[in-house]
């Protein structure tokens, strides 16, 4: 990389995260006026956006080629209050921290008591949607039985198409005015509430322009105070650039990268929306713009790479914001979950890869940024050059790229009823999640916690922890003579918690659809403008809610040693095994040892464990797919963790797996640490026993020691192991190449390791800024290869 | 039919091209002193004491050694992975002991094998009968043939078995075109002084095709708590394991005699 990029990049990299209150501060001088109230609530929402944006800080960074930050600096995090408030103590635990910490002012800190905390409190979106749940789903939610996405997020889970690269703001402007003269106020009930989101829409592209011509205005005061003859000519280009887009669409790489930014900006600066934005397939969407200028001479390949890398360090420079109700422990992440996509098949499904998808996997490894995150999309119709690159970053060890299957996505698609050329033009999204980018706003709304709920089977439906019957009287299971009456009675808990998490689900989607609507990303998302609807209620050409399993390898080994040890080989009694169970297997390690060595275990290509798995998906997959959601769309599942395995692990006793009390669960569709013992290619075959075309997506990870990788014949086989697993339907596969021994002196001698960058479930993260729990989780994973 | 395996391994990558499953049958008629598998030495099935931990406590189970198993179910198991035997140009490697012990067995699925497509690879000490070669040569892909030693007395007094009829039933490989790769287990202080390569460089050049590769396979000190969990008296105790890279000249001189040479499997 050049001077520019790699001073940008150090910039990047030691800026401090830090809490901005100016977001904060301007919505709330917007709703203290009492301007708004005259306004319908999209209208509301368009004003204070437009406010934000008039008045915001425009800041531009010395010799960078991309300008815009959500905050006055680089990572300086804006909070949401309209979302959920911070406390002076979640203020004060952030800043003080050791991971994962964002730096607060005694400013921010006065900003927060004196006028942010007391305008919002009981105002915001987050006690709303806490007083609207039922006792069962607190009771649930308090039990660790499922989490809740949206208490501290906006939905957004959403990617850009590619329309926003042939269409200027103005163009979307003229659309609506169309629409909005078009409405029928005769037969249409709804004409009114279309015509004021149409309106607030119209408000927020409007907005974007001005913020952008605001960029242009400093940008020329900057121009003319420079002496440097070729930044001053640069900085003249960029401010032409924001006076072009993204009022018109953009016709230089340049142009369409700066155009982009100025649109995830203004998405975040909305809302918090999970999963910050995307740009999705971003070779596919760049590679005309780059063919068009390298061959009319206009463009350098080293240009435009280092315009990507100019682009990859914005994302860089903005962390996820930060939760509220934190705890000093919890460690969370920076990373915000932006997930580029490259390779995969163009939309009359042939081999997609082409220049610019090379061109970018350099950068990706060139930067190695833990934002954003980036993948590969595998299709058989890619060629084994693509494969094999990715695979040679993912072997210096950094998490990156992950690597998804193309086919299988569009077939899930498919099968979900999408448009084939929609689901062609689709991907993975923030860890896993299968979506028709430009077009889908599907919402996740909570991990659901399996293994809980296999110990509330296991105590009729009792917590110990809370001391409370969350679940179902699905009887005494030391009265249960088979396996198929355990498995029942978990069936039974299963539907009762997904019908409690899916009424909570849709009342909540009704509490953003009426209060929280997000105009600015309902330009960017098919087909709000057309329906005139809000991307929050409906608006969307598909509009999906999924429900995370977690826990899956966890519950199947539990299950399978009951059927095993308990019903087929007497090995011990159920009363037996519920004694060691509650206590921890202290005195009961002969059931302990039968329970971790002797039982069939998922992972290992072992039909007997492998048929539980397809139990609990078959019972999970009844208990959720289909059911509706209030967006005109469905309820859907797949299975991803983040990290909650960590915390659904914590609010578990021992469990039959052998798993001790508070210990992690299984993340993904991966094993349970430690437990896959026939290596690499029997993970794939049990995992591969998911019918993973009927969930919208799942995460597996593998650890491989890196010593495997000592000649270049082994990048051959990774792949082929790619391709096998992707042969068998596979939605992902991730690779981690470190051996436990450097995890295990990392964790020792932190100071040593600063840049050590591991994968942990969907995303990587400095290995430093893991919890401790999370940091052993990896430890205990097994080392493919050893 | 039955046969006595001593372990299956999946996702092989050091036993021949591409990812193969490795079938590791029991019983061997020599007694190298470096040898990996001292358990598997034996024909029969055997018992050992394994140590488990569990947290913090260890349990001390009796284990066997060799599982019974029936052909049809042994191929079951292999065609396992044959999506990945498939994309990856690998297959099916037998080793051991020396598989050609558990002739009959070793032979009706190696001919099983043939029909479904995959490749196969047979690991061995070529310290059989010259009958057991010809028989499943039609059968066997690639021979991965181990050559310990050059001189005739140093290969009795280390292996336990003369060198004479290894060579010449590799020969009759070799004869029939057989894609062979020889496989040199370099020994510290047994086979790898400079006049030991010299040693092994006229027997190669002697043979009557060239072998398709040759695989210098450094030495591991990794047995040695096998040895002690076995009560093996260990000969090899406190030598250390070879570095790939001191096996450079090794391989520089085999390379200018026109071998093509790999260091490791």
């Amino acid at each position: 990389m050049n001077n520019r990029i790699n001073k940008l990049r150090k910039e990047s990299l030691n800026a401090v995260n830090r809490i901005s209150s100016e977001r904060a501060l301007l919505v709330t001088e917007f709703y203290k006026s009492n301007k708004f109230r005259q306004l319908s609530v999209p209208m509301q929402r368009a004003r204070a956006f437009e406010h934000i944006l008039k008045h915001k800080y425009i800041c531009i960074n010395e010799g960078e080629l991309i300008v815009g930050e959500r905050g006055p600096t680089p990572k300086a995090t804006p909070t949401y209050p309209e979302i959920n408030i911070h406390s002076l103590k979640d203020l004060e635990i952030l800043n003080s921290r050791k991971k994962v910490s964002f730096k607060v002012d005694d400013k921010t800190f006065k900003d927060f008591e004196d006028v942010i905390i007391p305008f919002w409190k009981g105002k915001s979106n987050r006690e709303k949607v806490m007083s609207n749940m039922s006792e069962d789903w607190a009771n649930a939610y308090n039990a660790g039985v499922f989490t809740e996405f949206q208490e501290q997020r906006a939905p957004g889970h959403t990617v850009a198409g590619n329309k926003i690269y042939k269409k200027g703001m103005l163009d979307f402007i003229k659309e609506i005015n169309e629409n909005i003269n078009n409405l029928d106020f005769i037969n249409d009930k709804q004409a009114f509430d279309k015509r004021e989101q149409l309106s607030a829409m119209k408000v927020s592209a409007q907005a974007l322009i001005m913020w952008a011509e605001r960029h242009a205005d400093k940008l020329d005061n900057l121009a003319k105070e420079e002496n440097d003859k070729l930044r001053k000519s640069e900085i003249e280009n960029l401010a032409k650039i924001c006076r072009k887009i993204p009022a018109y669409a953009p016709e230089t790489f340049h142009e369409a990268l700066q155009h982009y930014w100025f649109i995830h900006l203004g998405v975040v600066t909305e809302l918090n929306p999970w999963d910050s934005f995307n740009p999705g397939r971003l070779d596919q969407h760049l590679y005309p713009f780059y063919k068009t200028e390298t061959e009319n001479g206009s463009l350098t390949k080293e240009a435009a790479v280092e315009l990507l890398q100019s682009f990859w360090i914005k994302f860089n420079n903005h962390p996820a914001p930060p939760k509220v109700g934190v705890t000093a422990l919890e460690s969370n992440t920076y990373t915000d979950f932006s997930l580029i996509n490259v390779g995969g098949v163009k939309e009359d499904g042939s081999d997609a890869s082409n220049e610019m998808t090379y061109v970018i996997l350099d950068v990706i490894e060139e930067m190695r940024l833990l934002q954003p995150s980036s993948m590969v999309q595998l299709s058989k119709k890619n060629p084994n050059r693509l494969i094999d690159r990715a695979v040679k970053i993912v072997k210096t060890g950094y998490g990156q790229p992950s690597i998804f299957n193309t086919d299988a996505i569009i077939q899930e698609m498919l099968f979900q009823g999408k448009d084939i050329i929609d689901a062609r033009n689709g991907g993975a999204s923030g860890c896993i999640e299968t979506g028709a980018f430009g077009k889908e706003a599907y919402f996740l709304t909570g991990y659901f916690n399996f293994s809980k709920i296999l110990e509330l089977t296991l105590n009729n439906g009792f917590d110990h922890r809370t001391n409370k019957q969350v679940g179902l009287k699905t009887g005494d299971v030391n009265k249960f003579n088979s396996y198929d009456e355990i498995l029942a009675a978990y069936k039974k808990q299963i539907g009762y918690f997904v019908d409690i998490k899916i009424k909570g689900n849709n009342i909540i989607e009704r509490i953003f659809s009426n209060n929280l609507p997000v105009p600015f990303l309902s330009l960017i998302i098919d087909d709000c403008i057309t329906k005139g609807k809000d991307y929050n209620s409906g608006g969307a050409k598909y509009n999906t809610s999924y429900i995370q399993g977690v826990g899956t390898g966890t519950v199947t080994d539990g299950l399978s040693a009951i059927k095993y040890h308990v019903f087929e080989e007497n090995n011990f009694s159920m009363k037996e095994l519920l004694n060691a169970l509650s206590n921890d297997f202290k005195g009961y390690d002969d059931i302990h040892f039968k329970l971790i060595y002797e039982s069939p275990k998922y992972g290992n290509d072992d039909d007997r464990a492998d048929a539980v798995l397809n139990d609990i998906f078959q019972v999970f997959y009844n208990a959720v797919n289909g059911k509706p959601n209030t967006r005109g769309g469905v309820h859907r599942i797949n299975f991803l963790p983040t990290t909650s395995h960590i915390y659904f692990g914590m609010v578990c006793g021992a469990l039959p797996d052998g798993k001790k009390a508070g210990k992690p669960v299984s993340e993904g569709i991966s094993p349970v640490q430690g437990a896959d013992k026939n290596g690499p290619s029997a993970v794939i075959r049990s995992a591969s026993k998911i019918d993973h075309l009927r969930t919208g997506g799942t995460l597996l990870n593998q650890k491989f020691t890196p010593d495997f990788f000592d000649d270049d014949e082994s990048i051959k086989k990774v792949s082929s192991l790619v391709r096998t697993y992707f042969r068998a339907d596979g939605h992902h596969i991730q690779f981690n190449v470190v051996s436990a021994d450097t995890l295990r002196k990392a964790k020792k001698n932190p100071e040593q390791y600063r840049d050590l960058i591991v994968r942990v479930a969907g995303y990587s993260d400095y290995f430093n800024d893991l919890s401790e729990e999370l940091q052993d989780e990896i430890i205990g994973r097994t080392e493919q290869f050893k | 039919m039955e046969g006595i395996v001593f372990d299956i391994k999946r996702f092989a990558v050091h036993d021949g091209p591409g990812i193969r499953t490795t079938i590791f049958l029991k019983g061997c008629p020599l007694n190298c002193s470096w040898c990996h598998n001292p358990e598997s030495k034996d024909c029969r099935i055997t018992e050992v004491s394994k140590h488990y931990k569990v947290g913090d406590v260890e349990t001390i189970k009796s284990v066997r050694i060799g599982i019974k198993y029936q052909v049809k179910k042994l191929i079951d198991e292999i065609t396992k992975d044959i999506m990945l035997m498939e994309e990856s140009g690998g297959g099916l490697t037998f080793s051991g002991g020396e598989p050609l012990m558990q002739f009959d067995f070793l032979k009706e699925i190696l001919m099983q094998m043939k029909e479904t497509g995959i490749h196969t690879a047979v690991d061995t000490s070529g310290y059989v009968s010259e009958n057991r070669i010809n028989e499943i040569i039609p059968y066997t892909d690639l021979f991965l043939y181990d050559l310990k030693h050059y001189d005739n007395d140093k290969h009795i007094e280390n292996t336990g078995v003369p060198l004479l009829p290894i060579l010449k039933n590799l020969d009759i490989i070799l004869k029939m075109n057989k894609h062979v790769w020889i496989r040199i287990p370099v020994i510290p202080g047994i086979n790898d002084s400079d006049e030991d390569i010299s040693g092994f460089l006229k027997i190669l050049e002697k043979l009557s095709e060239k072998p398709e590769q040759i695989n210098l396979l450094p030495y591991h000190n990794i047995a040695e708590n096998k040895f002690k969990r076995l009560k093996i008296n260990n000969k090899m105790k406190n030598i250390p394991g070879t570095d790939k890279k001191n096996l450079i000249p090794f391989k520089t001189k085999l390379e200018q005699s026109g071998f093509k040479v790999k260091i490791g499997g």
